[in-house]
């Protein structure tokens, strides 16, 4: 962090925002007791590339301004130049924490786009992956919170936990992170033996692990008083500025789109939506703890129902065939060659397909003209829209309690800058 | 009655003299209608009693590139009563790219604005906070708008300057 002393250093209209009409500070006097700190883009605390304008009087800040776009990378604008296999590895790096989440809401809006229906038993992998992905990303989250709060311990533990997440997406398909798993109809390949039965080790193991993390600090006063009571935003004011995910259900709203809006096979999972009133950090600090535990218990459940049979949809004109066929028929040959070459050219449409990520809402709003690649392709992400709480939340606080904000919010960069 | 018939008898009841084109496509309902009663419209969704849509999911643009009217402004809103999701259409011309901004109905709609101008210069009325979201400052471009290449334009984003 450090104090921005010229009007250089900052572009004019960013520093309209931060300055409203009633303020007159001087940044050029040293001893003046209002002044502009540069928080990021290179800060630990920020969770990647978020920059922040903190207005401070004293300690207090007084008006917060973020500036988003050192990570945007233009996905959009790739997305309307390849076609939809092609953005599968993209996703990858939207919300880099939970890479299997981002694969299956990319497949099933294309999906939807294209009038093709994944088998039960993709569904049900990816239902599971995506569970896995919720339970990786929360305990990162709560680590990262933890840490940013002065608590190194339970850090090392959860991201100990999310390791073992990574190992079995090693085995289910060959990556630890960027994982690329789905195919447009299914998934790349069926759940090995192996990765099952680490799935069912894991599932046994982590709920003693979780609640040990968090015997360790839930009475712990320090890091208790630090969240308690800091960022807080009531239900009607979470609504009106977006909020989706965790940070909404801190907020006291019942709002999880596995059950406003079934997709895949949650309306027969049995699962609570934890909702905790009062909109403090530490609040959405439990919603993340909660929300794994009814991970593990959706899990559970997908193990005991998945079912037998293909993984991968059977629909020559639009799904890739597999490989080994590929390299025996002349006919897939030929099929394979076109939707390499030319895409899957869905009909003419355009379709909003949202699903509830580790962060909050991910939906993307595809329009396609019939070609191979999308027309359009927006990207609703869902740290971008919470990141805009931030100057809310932080205002009237101190500058210590910015970071604990930040990390109860959970943003990730990736994903906020596209 | 269903989403598409209530949406449509509301709105038909509430505003006679506009012109609402409501439709259907995989189950999404979609209301395209001229861009100056946006704001009324807007207001009107999210208050009625019986339609509550509270939550924006996102508001953004499309380029039709060789259209008659070559944008149009795309909203996404969200009921939590009826868990519902309707699509909101406007055109946008290119001789006249202002559209009023709906910040003031949905405080999210302010950065989406933000973003929607950032990426193809459409011009939101009434903004609170009315500045480019991830491009800089001085770039001159609208790098979602298809006349804009893919590679970018060289020189168009200037290295800082070194200090001698």
């Amino acid at each position: 962090m450090e104090k921005i002393t010229s009007r250089e250093e900052v572009s004019t209209k960013i520093l309209q925002a931060l300055l409203n009409q009633e303020t007159d500070i001087t940044i050029e006097d040293a001893l003046e007791n209002e002044m502009i700190l540069n928080m990021g883009p290179q800060h630990p605390a920020t969770h990647g590339v978020l920059r922040l304008l903190l207005r401070l009087d004293g300690e207090t800040v007084m008006a917060c301004v973020p500036e988003l776009g050192y990570l945007h990378r233009g996905y959009e604008k790739m997305a309307e130049n390849m076609s939809y296999y092609e953005f599968i590895p993209h996703t990858d790096r939207l919300d880099y924490l939970s890479p299997m989440a981002n694969n299956v809401a990319w497949v099933m809006a294309v999906e939807k786009l294209a009038g093709i229906e994944a088998p039960p038993r993709a569904q049900y992998i990816r239902m599971m992956v995506s569970e896995l992905a919720r339970i990786a990303s929360h305990l990162l989250a709560i680590g990262a919170l933890t840490m940013d709060v002065g608590a190194l311990t339970v850090f090392l533990w959860t991201l100990r936990e999310r390791e073992k997440i990574l190992d079995i997406w090693d085995i289910l398909c060959g990556a630890r992170f960027t994982n690329s798993y789905t195919r447009i109809g299914g998934v790349a390949n069926d759940v090995q033996p192996e990765a099952l039965a680490k799935i069912k080790w894991f599932i046994e193991q982590f709920e003693e692990n979780i609640d040990e993390c968090e015997r360790l600090i839930n009475t712990n006063r320090i890091f208790v008083e630090r969240l308690d009571s800091v960022g807080v935003i009531s239900a009607e004011d979470a609504i009106q500025i977006g909020f989706t995910g965790p940070n909404l259900r801190g907020s006291g709203v019942e709002f999880d789109l596995r059950r406003a809006t079934p997709y895949m096979f949650y309306n027969e999972m049995d699962f609570k939506i934890p909702v905790y009133k009062e909109g403090d950090c530490l609040a959405r600090y439990f919603v993340r703890c909660d929300e794994t535990r009814e991970s593990i218990k959706i899990i559970r459940q997908i193990l005991d129902k998945m079912p037998q049979g293909e993984v991968i949809a059977n629909n020559p004109k639009r799904v890739l065939p597999k490989k080994t066929e590929i390299y025996s028929k002349m006919e897939e040959l030929i099929h394979d060659f076109m939707i390499v070459n030319f895409g899957i050219n869905p009909p003419v449409g355009e379709v909003y397909s949202a699903v509830e990520n580790p962060k909050g809402e991910l939906g993307f709003y595809l329009v396609s003209k019939g070609e191979g690649s999308p027309w359009k392709c927006k990207i609703r992400s869902p740290s971008m829209v919470n990141l805009q709480a931030l100057p809310m939340l932080v205002k009237g606080h101190m500058i210590s309690d910015v970071v604990a904000i930040i990390g109860s919010l959970d943003p990730v960069m990736g994903e906020a800058d596209k | 009655m269903d989403l598409k018939e209530l949406v449509t008898y509301k709105l038909k009841e509430k505003f006679p003299e506009v012109e609402f084109d409501i439709t259907d496509y995989k189950e999404q309902l979609a209301v395209t209608f001229d861009k100056k009663n946006i704001v009324n419209v807007a207001s009107f969704l999210k208050d009625d009693p019986d339609l509550q849509f509270k939550l924006c999911e996102d508001v953004t643009a499309i380029d039709w590139a060789r259209r008659k009217n070559r944008f149009a402004v795309v909203y996404h809103i969200f009921s939590l009563k009826l868990n519902s999701r309707i699509r909101l259409k406007s055109d946008v011309d290119e001789s006249d790219l202002s559209v009023d901004s709906v910040a003031f109905v949905w405080k999210t709609a302010d950065w989406h604005e933000r973003e929607t101008y950032d990426m193809y210069g459409i011009i939101f009325n009434n903004h609170p906070d009315f500045r480019r979201m991830y491009m800089p400052e001085e770039f001159e471009y609208y790098p979602l708008r298809k006349d804009f290449p893919l590679m970018g334009i060289p020189g168009s984003l200037p290295l800082p300057k070194k200090d001698e």
